[in-house]
């Protein structure tokens, strides 16, 4: 059982991710494979909220300080790639001679633009943990405050319009890495690496799940004054889940860019964080899957019901959240690991049911506390 | 390991002005099972809260040469100090391996953190074994019976290599053999680690105490072996005072009258 189990989700993993890489390029229209890629960012951030929420407990509302340090690391990088060695047309529209403001100079390079995709998140997430977890800040307060961060940061970014672009946002990127862009199949290729990071990010939970790190994690999440009193330092046990699910937003971010064309304060604010959470929590937040599936699943409800109903979509978005809650606390993947624990011993306690609700955490507690 | 006893000198914690425990000394060895006992609200539970770092005092509290007081409460575990709590807390939803696996894993390397579990650590066994859990090992810590919980606690405090074990009201609500079964292993491992014992049942100390120190209103009260303390005035005088009148019962009962304190149960009094 407990070694089946492990085994069973390395094989979804491979479904999930030959449907991605394989099938999905061949059947899908250009215009919903570029979809498709954007529901893969918002996965890999999902899976992120998985990590630190779902099984650590950390309500994280504000992804998108993290998903904004990727996506304008890389909007800055190919502003610039397609401006040439000229200052981006935007700075010009406001002032013809304006230089170029010092702190994008260095992301004319490709290797410093990866390196910051990567180290801006680990670094800002690792002092903001290292504050509020050594200072045991928790429950709404820990949520309040990582929402109040993406606030002030959209709000810094719609306010600095001659850097950043304010609110119409970094766009027209015409290179991707000296990919042209326009190009069906570049935009394809950065479609597959976008998947693929997603089914990489995967694999990194997988593991991280049935390590004994992920059963400190869930141990910590559910007692956290007896991990201390087993000696371990439970703020340092949180820091590891919070810097990983950091990180994966910002790739989530960075592969946004060149997949949707357009990176706006709108796309990292506290309506945007808020709908990462709530795909996590639709699909199954301390799951393997849930959280992937349930942010594509909202994606993909936002741009065809979204698009269609734009006005009725928020409402229908709204009750199935209070549905699921209500009914599914522990999400749609719930259902299906209830329903497949029943089928196999009917009547008595499954040990399938067991260790699925081992996985997930007491119910709601990171909004209550 | 050292036979470095635990010394507890003139300890005293405050909440808010009010003084729960005011001056209270007492120290345990290795090789007897140590128990302080008193009424409820006496101040136990606190006293084993300011020597694990979970509550702030004054005084202090050493095992050989370190001080344990000012420390953060991890940091106190790592010196080999480990408790129970009075409401068993394991980890429900993880299995009984893996807490005890958790409870190990502070002598592991960060990396190995990364790894999956593969085996059993002898350590683990050995205190499966100890503690009667042996066949319980894949069982869901939160569907063990009360005992059980307690026992895996102890297990934890094992497989951690706790030289000190401080134990708050272990045998609350378990059964006679259950307690017999407690009492016993209780005392096989004071032969190798300091046992603190937080007791109200007086049938489970007078049959297992070696030394005892009565708590009363945060202060020591009365202090010696288990007659010593019986035959003190003073303890008779609070436990007659206080309101839980089947404990004073007990507390009194002359051990060679088997079954007058507690009606059917069995009392070996050695
Ligand atoms: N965290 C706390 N804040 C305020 N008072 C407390 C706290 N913990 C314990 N007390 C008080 O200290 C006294 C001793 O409590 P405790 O040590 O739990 O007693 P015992 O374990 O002997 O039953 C009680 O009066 C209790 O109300
Ligand atoms: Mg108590």
């Amino acid at each position: 059982m407990t070694k089946l189990k492990p085994r069973l989700s390395l094989l979804g993993i491979g479904v999930f991710a030959v449907l991605l890489l394989g099938v999905a390029p061949v059947v899908l229209t250009d215009h919903w494979l570029g979809n498709l890629g954007k529901y893969c960012c918002w996965a890999i951030a999902a899976v992120g909220i998985g990590l630190a929420w779902g099984r650590g407990g950390m309500l994280v509302m504000g992804q998108g300080v993290f998903f904004a340090l990727g996506a304008y690391s890389m909007a800055m990088h190919l502003t610039l790639e397609s401006a040439g060695d000229g200052v981006p047309g935007f700075m010009v529209l406001y002032d013809p001679l304006a230089p170029l403001p010092a702190f994008w100079e260095p992301f004319r390079s490709p290797a410093f633009t990866l390196a910051a995709v990567v180290l801006l998140p680990v670094i800002a997430a690792g002092i903001l943990g290292f504050a509020l977890f050594k200072r045991r800040v928790k429950g709404a307060y820990f949520a309040i405050l990582t929402q109040a961060l993406t606030v002030a940061l959209a709000t810094l970014i719609s306010s600095t319009i001659r850097e950043t672009g304010g609110d119409t946002g970094l766009s027209d990127f015409k290179y991707f890495f000296g990919f042209v862009l326009n190009d069906p199949a570049n935009r394809t290729l950065v479609y597959l690496i976008a998947a693929g990071l997603l089914v990489v990010c995967l694999l990194v939970v997988w593991q991280l799940y049935r390590s004994r790190f992920g059963e400190l994690l869930v141990a910590t999440r559910d007692a956290e004054e007896r991990v201390r009193f087993l000696g371990y330092d439970p703020a340092n046990i949180k820091l590891v889940a919070f810097v990983i699910s950091a990180l994966m937003a910002s790739i989530a971010g960075a592969m946004f860019v060149p997949i949707v064309g357009i990176i706006t304060p709108a796309e990292i604010g506290a309506a945007a964080s808020i709908l990462m959470i709530a795909g996590v929590a639709l699909g199954g937040r301390a799951s393997l899957f849930g959280p992937a599936l349930g942010a594509m699943a909202v994606g993909w409800g936002q741009s065809s019901l979204g698009s269609a109903w734009p006005d009725g979509w928020t409402y229908i978005l709204g009750l199935l959240f209070v549905v699921v809650i209500l009914f599914f606390p522990k999400g749609l993947s719930s259902v299906l690991g209830r329903f497949t624990a029943a089928r196999r011993s009917p009547g008595e306690r499954p040990p399938a049911a067991v260790s699925a609700e081992a996985t997930a955490a007491p119910e709601l507690e990171g909004v209550k506390a | 390991m050292t036979a470095a006893s635990l010394v507890v000198k003139d300890l005293h914690v405050e909440f808010s002005g009010f003084v729960a425990v005011d001056g209270v000394s007492f120290d345990a060895h290795l090789g007897e099972v140590r128990f302080l006992i008193g009424p409820n609200g006496a101040g136990k539970t606190t006293c084993i809260d300011a020597i694990t770092g979970l509550s702030k005092a004054a005084g202090s509290a050493r095992i050989g040469e370190q001080e344990l007081l000012g420390r953060p409460v991890h940091k106190i575990v790592r010196l080999g100090v480990g408790r129970t709590f009075q409401t068993a807390s394991v980890f429900d939803e993880l299995s009984v391996l893996q807490n005890l696996d958790i409870a190990a894993g502070r002598h592991r390397p960060s990396v190995s953190l990364l790894r999956t579990r593969r085996g059993v650590d002898p350590a683990i066994a050995q205190a499966l074994e100890e503690t009667g859990l042996a066949d319980e090992i894949a069982t869901p810590a939160g569907i063990l019976s009360h005992g059980q919980k307690q026992w895996l606690e102890i297990a934890m405090l094992l497989v951690q290599d706790a030289r000190v074990l401080l134990l708050d009201e272990p045998v609350a609500g378990m059964s006679q053999d259950e307690r017999t079964a407690t009492g016993e292993l209780l005392q096989r491992l004071a032969a190798k680690r300091i046992v603190l014992v937080v007791e109200h049942d007086m049938d489970f100390m007078r049959r297992f105490a070696t030394r005892v120190t009565v708590l009363h209103q945060g202060r020591v009260l009365s202090q010696g072996s288990v007659a010593d303390v019986q035959a003190d005035g003073k303890v008779q005088e609070v436990y007659l005072g206080t309101a839980g009148a089947a404990t004073t019962a007990d507390m009194l009962a002359v051990p060679d009258l088997p079954g007058v304190a507690a009606g059917t149960q069995k009392q070996e009094v050695d």
